[in-house]
């Protein structure tokens, strides 16, 4: 601050410093001239105008001279706090000071970097910016490079159908002759009288674009996707048989729909109202179904075990509590409401019929009108039933007819009746003769049913279960039978399998046993390796040798080896090998060609001759001569030079690089879209299209497109586009 | 009981017209069709030599010019258009399509040093040895009228190169410093200097399009900012930089062609050391131009060749040459990444297929698709000896491969001249130096 204010009273130290050097020169030129402006000065001040108090200017200083200002003689630096010292005493200053202190604790301003040093930092800036700006393009470039595909021009221009009225409008005739033409045309004013488009063009127009559609078709496919799954859990849940779970299951929903009735009685009670009705729906609709009712193959099976156990008894009869419970709800409704009665009775005819007497006395539907009708008609039933057998056909016709009861019920028994015995001959598959008896007989057992105890009249509900249960057991009955003779014969089938699997697996056995050997001998071979390099005679016996070296090693070795015939292991090894790389006889023998065949026929010699393929023999084995050694010839030199030797770059182990040969690529192999898929092209550009460097727009319609699809289909899409718009593409000529 | 009958589908096997194609059921069990491998190879090789049979790239030669063909300049919005300016002033607008010259101007005293068209495709601008910009209209002149440029800007020194804005009405020229100018004014907008060296190409960024690339003879590579008007880096090199040329698709990567015979591309936040050193010229490279895809680059050579390099490969993938072409001077790609233009001193322009055996016109989808499988073949294939050893086949003249082998047995030398002087001295006292940081002399910030 006070170097800034410096200036307006006087030179800055700086400046003094400097003109002290060149002291001598111009001291009294610089003397000369400091007076003339104090002269001036004091004139101006005498004018009037400018009243300003010029204060004497003091150095500060060890040495005053007289004739300069200098600090120069006190051979040090100009300390602040030596200039305030005299103002100590003062208080007034106490502000000034406290700004001056201040002053102190800053550091002074650095010395402004050169040019050549600004510039540098400036360039850093500049470069640390852009790149930091440039590094966006990262991802990109990433995503780019690794693209399976890549479709250029990146900007594909969508073409829309421009209307021919715009084209019209748009030209201008140039030519004179163009022109005579256009003015003839408008007399006419046949071009521009042209209608718009059509609705039907228009509508096509604004229809949803293909991503629009794509879209729609995604959500639909996942609509599918999530109520195929919904349907499947419940169709898994359906087949689970633990009763256990049902119940828990059908226990929950029942409260909770309680629960949710509850709720609903206090919140909206005209809603309640109608759920009401809807469960009292559900209630009856449970009970035209043909649960609770001792006909079930678990009733039936609780029925026999009944007599013996009492824990089955008591199932049954909370089953038949619950049917009770069914049925009598009705009863209740009826007496409050006769006519609803009467409605229900044509609703629901099939538990009217399936209803039980039994010994429940209790049972006011029993105890009923109805019931004693049924047992009245049980003595017109001997009469219709044969007229019924003679047209069975027509019970669609007999529906309609619900007011009469007795022959609606009647109805109902003999279609009952006739059902259980057309279900059973049918499924049986037996002798007729068997079934004309029986299709008589129950009919007239019919009319007794209602009579007879409840064993008997449960006869024919279970003999309708028993032909629909016929069925699956006759089923599994058949598929037993069918699948039992086979069995056997696949045992005996199996039988040479498993024998030849048990070949199989004792050569393998044998094998690992001679691997297990091999080893062994290749252990051997190791310690003996100086021997057999030394024999040159194979059929010298290796006590020769140990003679000839006579080394106690070799003795204890032989010792230890003692059992080991080392030589006929080997050569029986050599011969092994030897055998299997002869080419070897092919037999496309297959039975039948030709020839009678059958269990225990065999083809003839001559047949089994012509299917049997010689090999013919193979280049002679590089070892033959050289008993000593077994030469691989596994390897083919014809092929090698076709073989890749090491392993190329971007792979990382042999397997990967064959894994990718191996899976070919061609039509021969692959569906046509699979083929298509397998040889996309890596880059993909259409012809006479400028390919514009990439900007941030197709970027941007880039990332929305990934998002939207993965990747870009097969190489097809250009011509698909093609195909869609129709319209070809302008060309750049 | 019930009897499984045969049902069939009708759709799977009746047409639904005449006309349609006999659906033919396919059955693909690999049982059926054995020997993949053997089959898919011998496929392979089938293809690999039909391509090399087929590999005939040159299509045209275009004659016309009196001097070497200097710079040439791809016409922004039209594939057909080339133009070139040759070595005495001469500029022609070329017709692909016809193979004709369609428009000749005399358009300096001198060479035409370089030239570049106008991102909208209406004009064009030329610098030459007579220190003039000259900015032309690319059509011709009307019926009488006479052939002059649209503006004419004289200039101090003498320009040689220029590059127009990728997307503004901005150009800048480069000579002794990189001048930056506004269409509309006849002095620069601002001028850009860093050290003081003729400067012999300068480019745009076609992504990032204020940034800047220039090469100085002073053996330098600068990279520039034009918001900022400032220098951003120097990279000094071995030897002199020719030109350069930014990647259209990665906005970072630039290939600078090097007198040393060889190309380096470099990523511009990361200027230490190349990101890849492309070599197989046997003489300085003179120019270098990217494919539109940004997958590879087309290099032109003293050595009277042109190569195609991949981008992220270190040796070419195709080098084209022929008994009379000279010096290529400099070389385009065109914007739909198929053919290749090079400009040689024995005055002609050569076009070229950037796919040497690809089939012209319009293919055929089944066409298409052979050609799909066979590439993919190839690519499968490609490291079997066989195959690569046909892939691999080039012809080359005599006067480069005799070249090329000497450089080798140079490289070998040095190589074992260094593996002895490290077998020699003390371990650790000469470090193992990679070919990308042996020609990076310096990055001067």
């Amino acid at each position: 601050m006070a170097d800034e204010e410096a200036p307006d009273n006087g030179p800055t130290p700086q400046a003094t410093e400097d003109e002290d050097e060149d002291e001598d020169e111009d001291e009294g030129a610089y003397d000369e001239e400091r007076r003339h402006r104090q002269l001036l000065e004091a004139v101006s001040s005498l004018a009037g105008r400018n009243r300003r108090k010029l204060t004497e200017r003091t150095e500060a200083s060890a040495q005053v001279s007289e004739f300069s200002v200098s600090c120069e003689g006190a051979g040090e630096k100009l300390i602040l706090s030596e200039l305030l010292e005299p103002i100590k005493a003062s208080s007034l200053l106490g502000a000034v000071k406290k700004q001056l202190n201040k002053v102190k604790q800053k550091k002074a301003v650095e010395l402004p970097l050169s040019k050549k040093e600004a510039q540098r930092v400036v360039r850093e800036a500049a470069y640390d910016k852009t790149s930091k700006a440039i590094t966006k393009w990262d991802q990109v470039v990433l995503q780019n490079r690794r693209a399976e595909q890549l479709v250029f021009p990146l900007k594909q221009e969508q073409v829309t159908v421009a209307p021919i009225e715009e084209r019209v409008t748009s030209w201008q005739a140039r030519t004179p002759l163009e022109q005579e033409i256009f003015s003839l045309l408008h007399k006419t004013r046949q071009l521009t009288a042209d209608p718009l488009l059509t609705p039907r063009e228009e509508a096509s127009l604004q229809a949803m674009s293909l991503e629009e559609a794509q879209q729609r078709r995604a959500e639909l496919q996942k609509a599918r996707a999530l109520q195929s799954y919904y349907e499947a859990k419940a169709r898994r849940e359906k087949k689970i048989k633990s009763k256990k779970f049902h119940r828990v299951l059908q226990k929950n929903k029942r409260r909770e729909a309680l629960k949710e009735f509850e709720a609903l009685k206090k919140s909206n009670p005209e809603a309640a109202l109608l759920k009401l009705d809807e469960m009292e729906k559900a209630r009856i609709k449970e009970r035209m179904t043909l649960k609770h009712q001792n006909k079930g193959k678990w009733a039936r099976s609780k029925a026999i075990m009944g007599k013996y156990d009492l824990e089955a008894r008591r199932a049954m009869q909370e089953q038949l509590a619950k049917n009770k419970e069914l049925t009598q709800k009705v009863c209740m409704e009826l007496e409050d409401n006769k006519e609803v009665c009467v409605a229900e009775e044509g609703l629901l005819p099939d538990s009217l019929n399936e209803v039980q007497p039994s010994r429940n006395v209790a049972n006011p539907w029993m105890l009923g009108k109805l019931s004693n009708e049924t047992k009245d008609s049980g003595t017109q039933e001997d009469l219709k039933a044969p007229t019924d057998s003679e047209e069975p056909e027509n019970e669609g016709e007999e529906e309609p007819v619900l007011s009469e009861e007795e022959a609606l019920l009647q109805d109902f028994e003999q279609r009952r009746v006739r059902h259980c015995q057309k279900g059973s001959p049918e499924l049986q598959g037996a002798s007729r003769e068997e079934e004309l008896p029986e299709f008589v007989s129950p009919s007239q057992a019919a009319g007794q049913i209602n009579m007879e105890d409840e064993q008997r009249q449960e006869e024919p509900l279970l003999s309708e279960q028993l032909g629909r249960l016929c069925a699956v057991e006759e089923m599994d009955v058949l598929a037993a039978e069918e699948q039992e003779p086979p069995q056997p014969a696949r045992t005996e089938q199996q039988k040479p399998h498993q024998d030849t699997a048990v070949a199989e697996d004792r050569p393998r056995g044998s094998q690992t046993t001679r691997k297990t050997a091999k080893q062994k001998m290749i252990d051997l071979q190791a310690v003996l390796a100086g021997e057999s390099c030394r024999i040159h005679c194979p059929t010298l016996p290796v006590a020769v040798q140990d003679e000839e070296g006579g080394t106690d090693q070799r003795l204890v070795i032989k010792e230890a080896f003692a059992g080991d015939d080392v030589v006929a292991d080997f050569l029986k090894e050599k011969n092994k090998v030897e055998q299997e790389q002869k080419p070897q006889t092919v037999d496309l023998l297959l039975p039948g060609w030709g020839e009678w065949s059958g269990t225990g026929l065999k083809p003839s010699a001559k047949k089994r001759k012509r299917f049997l393929i010689k090999q013919p023999p193979g280049p002679p084995r590089k070892d033959r001569h050289l008993p000593h050694v077994i030469i691989s010839q596994k390897r083919n030199i014809l092929a090698a030079t076709h073989q890749v030797n090491e392993l190329p770059f971007p792979f990382d182990s042999h397997q990967q690089f064959e894994r990718s040969i191996q899976a070919p690529v061609g039509p021969t192999w692959n569906t046509q879209h699979a083929f298509q898929k397998l040889t996309a092209p890596h880059l993909i550009t259409q012809p006479g299209h400028i390919i514009q460097p990439i900007s941030n727009e197709d970027v941007a319609s880039q990332s929305t497109t990934s998002t939207r699809k993965a990747k870009p289909a097969v190489e097809l899409t250009p011509q698909q586009a093609k195909r869609l718009h129709q319209h070809p593409r302008k060309k750049v000529r | 009981m019930r009897v499984k009958v045969l049902s069939r589908n009708p759709d799977d096997y009746v047409r639904e017209t005449k006309l349609d194609l006999q659906r033919v059921p396919r059955n693909y069990d690999p049982a059926l069709h054995p020997f993949e491998v053997p089959r898919e190879y011998v496929r392979a090789l089938n293809a690999t030599k039909l391509e090399r049979v087929f590999a005939k790239p040159f299509l045209a030669s275009l004659d016309g010019h009196r001097d070497g063909v200097n710079c040439m300049a791809k016409h922004p919005k039209s594939l057909s258009t080339v133009l070139s300016g040759a070595c005495d002033g001469e500029v022609k607008i070329w017709n692909l399509t016809k193979r004709q010259c369609i428009r000749t101007i005399q358009a300096h005293e001198g060479f035409v040093r370089g030239m570049c068209a106008r991102f909208c495709g209406t004009s064009f601008f030329t610098v030459g040895d007579d220190k003039t910009v000259k900015h032309w209209k690319m059509d011709g002149p009307g019926y009488g009228e006479e052939e002059e440029p649209i503006h004419t800007i004289l200039g101090k020194t003498v320009y040689t190169g220029i590059d127009h804005h990728w997307k503004e009405a901005i150009f800048a020229t480069c000579g002794h410093q990189v001048d930056i100018w506004d269409e509309q004014r006849t002095s620069p907008v601002c001028s850009l200097t860093w050290g003081v060296d003729s400067i012999s190409s300068v480019k745009f960024n076609p992504i990032e399009t204020y940034l800047l690339g220039s090469c100085a003879s002073d053996r330098n590579i600068v990279l520039y900012d034009m918001r900022q008007s400032t220098p951003l880096k120097k990279v000094i090199l071995d030897m002199r930089t020719n030109t350069l040329c930014w990647n259209p698709m990665e906005a970072f990567i630039f290939t600078a062609a090097n007198e040393d015979y060889n190309l380096y591309t470099f990523d511009m936040r990361f200027l230490e050391m190349p990101v890849m050193v492309h070599m197989d010229h046997v003489s300085a490279v003179l120019d270098v131009d990217y494919s539109p895809t940004g997958k590879e680059f087309v290099s032109a050579s003293f050595d009277k060749s042109i190569r195609i390099f991949p981008v992220d490969k270190g040796h070419s993938r195709e080098v084209y040459h022929t008994k009379r072409m000279q010096h290529v001077i400099s070389v385009k790609w065109s914007f739909d990444n198929k053919y290749i233009l090079c400009g040689s001193d024995e005055m002609n322009i050569r076009l070229w297929k950037a796919n040497a055996s690809e089939k012209l016109g319009v293919l055929a989808p089944r066409e298409k698709a052979a050609m799909n499988y066979n590439q993919k073949l190839k690519e499968k294939f490609q490291h079997h000896p066989q195959i690569k050893r046909i892939a691999r086949h080039r012809h080359l003249p005599k006067a480069i491969y005799s070249q090329a082998k000497e450089q080798r047995i140079m490289r070998e030398a040095r190589r074992r001249k260094d593996l002895n002087r490290r077998k020699h001295s003390k371990p650790g006292s000469l470090p193992f130096v990679s070919e990308k940081k042996k020609h990076v002399v310096a990055v001067v910030k």
